[in-house]
């Protein structure tokens, strides 16, 4: 090891805080090749630590109790030079203040106090913790989004129970869509305001619905998510209650519609004899349900188009009605690849396609549907004549874990759709491409460079665009782009599914 | 929920960023929570949440912490006197140490504090020299009790004995006392296990001269009222813990003509000035004396959370909650963070040291940062926004700002008062703690200064103790 070379120098009549010289000197010993620097001002017990610790030189003995002494310890002579330049530097620099001009609080009191009138908690924490700060934001009076996914039924039970207490709205977990007061939060699509209430255990059916609303020249008042597991029979409804009891107060809503999956049986008669008490006319979408006994101001929807259809009314105008896709120079006979990243319009698809009497597989199956795993389509059932059509739902946990979402990263989907495209059984590809805020700010152009390079004899593109021209994303060029590559862009995805079926029927 | 969707809408975000940039890209009034995940587990996590207010046992601890609170902010400390621990200190005796912190004996004790005590033995003439100390009280022939047993408090290692001057702060509102030895200044002293012919020449100075000086003095002019002159001290960059400058000077200008009234002789005199004015932290024990004396009368509210002290004891730290009585609530120390003086590294320094802890449980130290910038360069940029910062988390756990202790650089707000040990838990903010570092080994002294946090599992144990006390249909107890 070489010598260390220790240098003082004073710098004379002047005073800085002695925290503020031991931040320096921290700094000035981070410096490569400097061992050890020190700044103090020179009144004689500093120059008496200084001397037993070997660092102190006949300059700085020369100090005096208004001067400042700076000492550097180094390897090499440039070292200490640079560390007196860089310490004169730093003592001329004014000290630079660090504006806290953001509006983040340290916690949830502080952020409270600061907006007073707060009324919803939009929580989006690791699933571990958000019960926890869900708790806390309804104990605060805050109305509760919670976006979080892996919340445990406990946990929502309880959580809906308090809030139930508290007069507080829990949306989710897992909710990830809401439209409130005009305002869309989380994954949303931008719509008009208007008179249509929507509670949804479902997201994309949220999305969906809204869109489909908007289009038609309808608007929505309100639109609740409650996560998905809302109606079953462990959670009971309480918030789709809560939420029916809110709009059917609501001066703003004329028509409630509720979306759902099929709730569970004690949920479900419990839901439908509350309908009956509701003062406004309902539309009710159980995705995969055809058919219930219903009271008279309640209309079953079989799917989410017929919901919006309804919900609208006679008097709404009617969105232009698809001429249908012409004959695709490579229809031929085979199966639907469906690939989708909203679960609800995976549903959808199976359900209009059960209905159709068509054979159908999937990873997220309806009632009547078979389960196919990531390695092939099920084989389950007797054989029967005609194609197993296979809609995948690729949001689904075993697609999502550990990797985002594919509305918000649709590269995941990309090399499915490669693989779809390239598959000879395969007859059509569907697909749903999902707009609004959160999602990728331009899905369609992930689809369209699939199909630039597939092979000439592809399969037939069937795709529906879920979002308005208000969206970040805007419909009509996500739309135009998917034309321009040759996809069939259908009006909903009800329709898309009904195109895809006509062409391998063909 | 009506006015959820009667609007407008605002929006508090606990977690993903964008969504708060949608949101106010739409209009809307967002703040955002700088979210962590809380380090309790989650039964912990569940029992705060058990006893948060609105339920039956957070209504009923709620109520408990008004009256501890107001007990806490409505005391009137004043520095009374100065006497030998023996005349005044309760429970004082022959061949009894009192030592900062929670309980320890000496199997467990660390470097600083043994040598505290052993200098002290040789001090008190229950030892001819540290050997023979350090001997007699492996072999237990000396008692170690807690200050805080004893209304008492001391800086790092905190050792009292019996012949120590200690001050006399007195809470005219409740009438207790509280006891706190007298700083010695720094370099080689007894509270960081200086134990050597010097030290303890010092000492029989303070004993023998200062401590009688100060008392006539204090005596003569009927005490001097502490609220106030901390107060002045917050508004000129104290925050009473590592920053004392201010107070210091402003007890030794109402002190100085009673001094010279008192003392006769000029020489002594000057000492005595020069002794106080060359030490910018003579003031810590004494607002140590008046965290005690206000502190005290918060105590035994059943059902309260407050905490009610805080103090290490270079092994173990522990908190006191006013509901809980005198138990403790235990976890190992941590290491403080901090700068380091001129040839010492973290490498040197002791585990986390001494009840002057107190002035955090009364709402100055660490969390009065905000009126001290250039404390929180201790730990980070030392600007006045970062020092704010500590401050302002600090009303994430507290009950009450304190209005009669106020913090210019925060448009006067109250300091954050009355740590509430259900707050801590459930948002994982730990209260920050200014504190000196001492060396590892007895008898070299302080090696630098920084904040540290004290262990989460104390408020966790803490809470889940308090649960116990509460009613049978109250909340499961953490196992």
């Amino acid at each position: 090891m070489s010598e260390d070379i220790v240098a003082n120098r004073v710098r004379r009549g002047f005073y800085l805080d002695s925290v503020a010289l031991m931040r320096l000197s921290a700094t000035l010993s981070g410096r490569e090749g400097v061992e050890s620097a020190t700044l103090m001002v020179g009144i004689p017990s500093n120059l008496e630590i200084l001397d037993e610790a070997g660092l102190l030189t006949a300059e700085g003995r020369g100090a005096g109790p208004d001067d400042l002494v700076i000492v550097v310890r180094a390897t090499r002579r440039s070292a200490i030079d640079a560390a007196f330049e860089a310490a004169a530097e730093s003592l001329e620099r004014a000290a630079e203040s660090e504006e806290a001009s953001d509006r983040r609080y340290p916690g949830l009191r502080s952020a409270c106090e600061a907006l007073p009138g707060a009324n919803l908690a939009l929580v989006s924490v690791p699933g571990p913790f958000a019960a926890h700060e869900a708790r806390r934001a309804l104990g605060r009076g805050l109305n509760v989004l919670l976006f979080s996914d892996h919340v445990s039924v406990e946990d929502e039970v309880a959580l809906k129970r308090e809030a139930g207490r508290r007069g507080l709205l829990v949306m989710g977990p897992d909710c990830g869509t809401a439209i409130i007061d005009g305002v869309p939060l989380a994954f949303a699509n931008r719509v008009r305001r208007g008179d249509i209430g929507v509670i949804a255990a479902s997201g994309t059916g949220l999305q969906e619905f809204s869109v489909l609303v908007h289009r038609s020249g309808g608007g929505i008042s309100h639109g609740i998510g409650v996560g998905g597991r809302d109606l079953s029979d462990e959670v009971g409804a309480a918030s789709t209650l809560a939420a029916l009891e809110a709009l059917e107060h609501d001066a703003g809503t004329r028509h409630v519609a509720i979306l759902s999956k099929p709730p569970g049986p004690r949920t479900e008669a419990a839901l439908i004899a509350r309908l009956a008490e509701c003062p406004k006319p309902v539309t009710l979408c159980l995705v995969g349900r055809d058919d219930a006994e219903l009271p008279a101001n309640v209309h079953l929807a079989p799917t989410l188009r017929d919901a919006a259809r309804h919900a609208l009314g006679p008097g709404a105008s009617e969105s232009a009605r698809d001429a249908g896709p012409g004959p695709h120079p490579g229809a031929r006979p085979g199966r639907i690849a469906g690939l989708y990243t909203g679960g609800t319009l995976c549903a959808e698809g199976q359900a209009i396609l059960r209905r159709a009497g068509a054979r159908v597989a999937s990873n997220a199956p309806i009632p009547g549907v078979a389960r196919v795993d990531r390695s092939g389509p099920a084989t389950a059932g007797p054989p029967a004549p005609g194609p197993v059509h296979q809609l995948l739902d690729l949001g689904a946990d075993e697609y999502t874990t550990g990797r985002p979402h594919p509305m918000i990263e649709p590269a995941m989907r990309a090399e499915a759709l490669e693989q779809a495209l390239a598959d000879a059984e395969v007859s059509v590809v569907l697909l749903d491409v999902v707009l609004g805020t959160g999602s990728h700010p331009d899905p369609a152009t992930e689809v369209t460079r699939a199909i630039a390079s597939a092979p000439a004899s592809r399969p037939a593109v069937v795709a529906s665009v879920c979002g308005t021209d208000l969206d970040p994303q805007n419909a009509s060029a996500q739309r135009r782009a998917l034309e321009r590559a040759g996809v069939f862009v259908a009006e909903s995805n009800a329709d898309a599914v009904e195109a895809a079926l006509s062409l391998t029927a063909k | 929920m009506k006015d959820l969707l009667d609007g407008p809408l605002k929006v508090v975000n606990i977690g993903l960023e964008h969504f708060a940039a949608d949101l106010r890209a739409a209009g809307v009034e967002v703040v955002e929570v700088d979210w962590s995940p809380p380090p309790a587990g989650p039964a912990a996590l569940a029992l705060a949440a058990r006893l948060e207010s609105g339920t039956p046992a957070g209504d009923r601890i709620d109520a408990a912490n008004r009256v501890a609170v107001k007990r806490l902010l409505s005391g009137d400390p004043v520095l009374v006197d100065v006497c030998r621990a023996e005349d005044v200190v309760p429970g004082m005796r022959d061949r009894l140490l009192l030592h900062a912190g929670p309980p320890v004996d000496w199997a467990r004790m660390c470097g600083p504090m043994r040598g505290a005590a052993a200098g002290a033995s040789v001090l008190e003439g229950w030892a001819e020299d540290l050997d023979a100390a350090a001997t007699l009280a492996a072999q237990g022939g000396l008692d170690f009790e807690p200050n805080h047993d004893h209304d008492a408090v001391g800086p790092m290692t905190g050792i009292i004995s019996r012949s120590m001057p200690v001050m006399v702060v007195e809470n005219r509102r409740f009438g207790n006392r509280a006891f706190c030895p007298l700083n010695e200044g720094l370099g080689r002293v007894l509270r960081f296990g200086g134990n050597d012919g010097v030290v303890r020449e010092r000492l029989r100075w303070l004993e023998r001269v200062l401590g009688p000086a100060l008392g006539a003095a204090l005596r003569s002019v009927g005490g001097i009222a502490l609220k106030g002159l901390v107060a002045r001290g917050l508004s000129a960059g104290d925050e009473m813990h590592q920053r004392n400058v201010a107070c210091t000077g402003l007890l030794l200008r109402e002190l100085a003509p009673a001094l010279a009234r008192s003392v006769e002789e000029r020489e002594t005199l000057a000492a005595i000035l020069a002794f106080i004015a060359g030490n910018d932290q003579f003031f810590l024990n004494v607002a140590m004396a008046l965290g005690k004396a206000m502190a005290d009368p918060a105590r035994g509210v059943p059902a309260s959370s407050v905490v009610t002290a805080m103090a290490r004891n270079g092994t173990d730290f522990g908190i006191r909650l006013s509901g809980t009585g005198e138990l403790w609530f235990t976890a190992p120390v941590e290491m403080p963070r901090g700068l380091y003086f001129p040839g010492f590294t973290e490498a040197d320094a002791n585990p986390d040291m001494g009840d002057s802890t107190i002035v955090e449980t009364v709402g100055l130290g660490g969390f009065a940062m905000a009126a001290a910038p250039a404390v929180a360069g201790f730990v980070g940029a030392g600007s006045a926004a970062h020092a704010a910062g500590f401050t302002r988390r600090m009303y994430e756990i507290t009950c009450a700002r304190n209005p009669e202790w106020t913090i210019p650089a925060l448009d006067f707000a109250g300091v954050p008062a009355g740590i509430d040990a259900r707050r801590v838990v459930a948002s994982g903010i730990a209260p920050t703690i200014n504190t000196g570092i001492a060396h590892r080994e007895a008898g070299v002294g302080q090696v630098g200064a920084g904040v540290v946090r004290p262990p989460m599992a104390c408020f966790e144990r803490a809470l889940s103790g308090l649960a116990d006390t509460l009613p049978a249909e109250g909340p499961e107890r953490v196992p």
